[in-house]
């Protein structure tokens, strides 16, 4: 086969077997039936894309990649590009009724699950917000809005981090008075939630992923689960 | 020889005249067949909306979907309820208005789909039970769910058909739902609360104090209520001809604003998962050039009304620094649960938090009729209350 479609690869030296590997991976997952049915090449998606504008990206060539299985130029997407997708899916207007979104989605998964170096690079800034989803149960949590992580929203970030407190308790709903929590989350939901984590093995995922985030994640874990007598090590992965 | 056809041209007919009826076969298999035919097999259970309960609107191929009334169970959105939460009050009080029951639980955690569309650090097991611990659970309370979240709404309708179309999914669930000791449940619909405000959209109407005639509004339809799963989205052939998603411009029509188009509809608002929080210069260049701007330069609208989390973060809080460049942006960006209780009274800072937003909501609350100075006033007493120790929180009662 071909080296892949970029004069500037920098992938060549990945044995092909690797490359076909994580391909087959790829479309060895559920979902891939149903994003990809072939090409028009008519460039639809490119022009409804968000990321494609603002960068050297293009879901044509997700779709057209993947339809000719050119293994080499897959990998190349997998390491780099896939992560400037922004996963709006207004690529879903394909005529031919690809899903050149749901492609990368797979492929993403494919790419954390393996472990591989360009995942852990794109998601390194981003791991705390794993963090923060998996011990919580919630994301966007009032805490965050701190002038030094958000300096270009404004003052108006400064006043919320200044009376964070008193304008939280100043929300009618009573879930709603948290500030680490986008909501108060039962304990009871929360167990619930580690096991999920624990049964899926979705826990593993993140140990491949980021062993620090995954230390810490462990250790919250256990406690709440050890207080309803459950023990981390001896919850098995059941899929 | 010249020869006359007795042709007479009567030219194109006009757009307001012109109607579309839909004649062909939908070409969208329906979720329903699957999921009644599993429930059939004794394999999950289809929680349904009771009889008499519901409002049934259209959705993109003609298809009928239920919209419940009450007796909901909120699915509140972590974006709103942590960075907005004057969003997710407005939804409640709505509901507290109209004299509608609903459940506001803390046994719900978020569809945790960052870890989906932003970092893919899941699997689909792990998703699918999560989406149905929450549907289990809301089955118990005795409440059908009511999705806040657009991001929520789309990945568990990608989960419904992953759930349908797949026994080895179902078993895995079913697997991890059993050592919760939960039941595998489904909602007979997924429906968002968006859904609700335009089912809703006469009675928020017949309750309106301000006039908002001379409001000019844009509105920001979210890609993930429209674009995943698309033929599940509401549509109706008195809006946009029937061509586009109704659910947001219904309830801005409804309440008598000055509802304006401008080209890029339909692009994404520049939110992205990621992108909004490690690569924020690609968010705020795509939601001022593409979106604010556009607007600005077609329209020029008082707000932009959406109906989603990531949508009004992003439309709203890239302005600050596209302002600081001088570019031609600064447009209020509010959510349609906000705009209806805003139109029937609402307080603007007890309720509708609009403190919690980035760009300068004023002017749009003096074109609107409201006094923000005094409201705010009002607010800052309540919160002296707090801040003295005299009241722990801000009732509903201190709200209403
Ligand atoms: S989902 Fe990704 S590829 Fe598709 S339009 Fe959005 S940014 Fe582009
Ligand atoms: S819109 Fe569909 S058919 Fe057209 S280029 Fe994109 S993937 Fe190919």
């Amino acid at each position: 086969m071909m080296g892949s479609i970029y004069a500037d690869a920098k992938y060549q030296d990945v044995p092909v077997e690797e490359k076909e590997r994580l391909f087959q991976e790829v479309k060895a997952d559920m979902r891939w039936h149903t994003t990809l049915y072939g090409c028009y090449e008519c460039g639809i998606c490119v022009a409804s894309c968000p990321s494609a504008r603002f960068y050297d990206f293009s879901p044509r060539v997700y779709a057209q990649v993947m339809a000719r299985e050119d293994v080499h130029t897959f990998y190349e997407l997998l390491n780099d590009s896939m992560w400037d997708c922004s996963q709006c899916f207004s690529c879903t207007r394909c005529p031919r009724q690809n899903n050149p979104g749901g492609i990368i989605t797979i492929m993403r998964e494919v790419a954390v699950k393996n472990g591989l170096q360009s995942a852990k690079t794109a998601l390194q800034a981003y791991s705390r917000i794993i963090y923060k989803v998996m011990s919580t149960g919630t994301q966007v949590a009032p805490d965050m809005l701190q002038p030094d992580f958000f300096p270009d929203w404004g003052p108006d970030v400064v006043k919320v981090s200044e009376n964070l407190d008193s304008w939280r308790r100043a929300i009618p709903p009573e879930t709603l008075h948290t500030t680490e929590l986008a909501w108060d989350v039962s304990e009871q939901t929360q167990l619930e939630l580690y096991l999920i984590w624990k049964l899926s093995g979705n826990l593993d995922i993140i140990e491949t992923l980021d062993e620090g985030i995954f230390m810490i994640l462990s250790e919250v874990m256990e406690e709440l689960l050890e207080e309803h007598g459950y023990d981390l090590d001896e919850v098995e992965v059941i899929i | 020889m010249s020869s006359k056809l007795n042709v007479i041209n009567p030219g194109p007919t006009k757009a307001k005249d012109r109607f579309f009826d839909r004649k062909g076969e939908i070409p969208t298999e329906y979720f329903k067949d699957q999921l009644f035919d599993l429930e059939a097999k004794g394999e999950i259970i289809v929680h349904r909306i009771e009889e008499g309960n519901y409002v049934e609107v259209d959705t993109k191929y003609g298809r009928k979907k239920k919209i419940p009334i009450q007796n909901t169970w909120h699915h509140k959105s972590c974006g709103q309820c942590g960075h907005i939460p004057g969003y997710s009050t407005s939804i409640f009080w709505l509901h507290r208005q109209l004299g509608y029951n609903y459940y506001d639980p803390k046994d719900q955690t978020s569809c945790t789909a960052w870890n989906y569309y932003a970092s893919s650090a899941s699997n689909s097991a792990a998703q699918a039970a999560i989406a149905i611990r929450n549907f289990a659970q809301a089955y118990q309370d005795g409440y059908f769910p009511l999705i806040h979240c657009g991001t929520s709404y789309g990945h568990y309708k990608e989960t419904r058909n992953e759930i349908l179309h797949h026994q080895g999914l179902r078993d895995q669930v079913r697997r991890i739902l059993d050592k919760l000791g939960k039941p595998l449940v489904f909602p007979e619909e997924i429906v968002h609360y968006s859904e609700w405000v335009h089912a809703m959209r006469d009675e928020i109407k017949a309750r309106q104090k301000l006039d908002l005639s001379n409001v000019v509004v844009t509105v920001h339809p979210a890609c993930h209520y429209h674009k995943l799963v698309v033929e599940d989205a509401i549509y109706d052939r008195d809006l946009y001809d029937g061509q586009r998603t109704a659910t947001v411009s219904g309830i801005v029509k409804a309440l008598g604003a000055d509802l304006q188009d401008y080209s890029t509809w339909h692009d994404c608002c520049g939110f992205g998962f990621r992108h909004i929080l490690v690569s924020r210069d690609f968010s705020r260049s795509f939601a001022t050039l593409r979106k604010i701007e556009r607007m600005k330069e077609e329209a020029n609208p008082d707000v932009v009304i959406t109906h989603d989390t990531g949508c009004v973060t992003t439309l709203d809080k890239s302005q600050f620094a596209a302002k600081a460049h001088n570019r031609n942006v600064g447009i209020p960006v509010l959510s349609d649960s906000q705009f209806a209780a805003l139109a029937m009274g609402a307080h603007p800072y007890k309720v509708c938090q609009l403190h919690w937003h980035g760009v300068d909501n004023k002017p749009l609350m003096e074109k609107m009729g409201i006094d923000h100075e005094k409201a705010w006033a009002e607010f800052e007493e309540q919160v002296e209350r707090i801040k003295s120790g005299e009241i722990e929180f801000l009732s509903w009662e201190d709200a209403e």
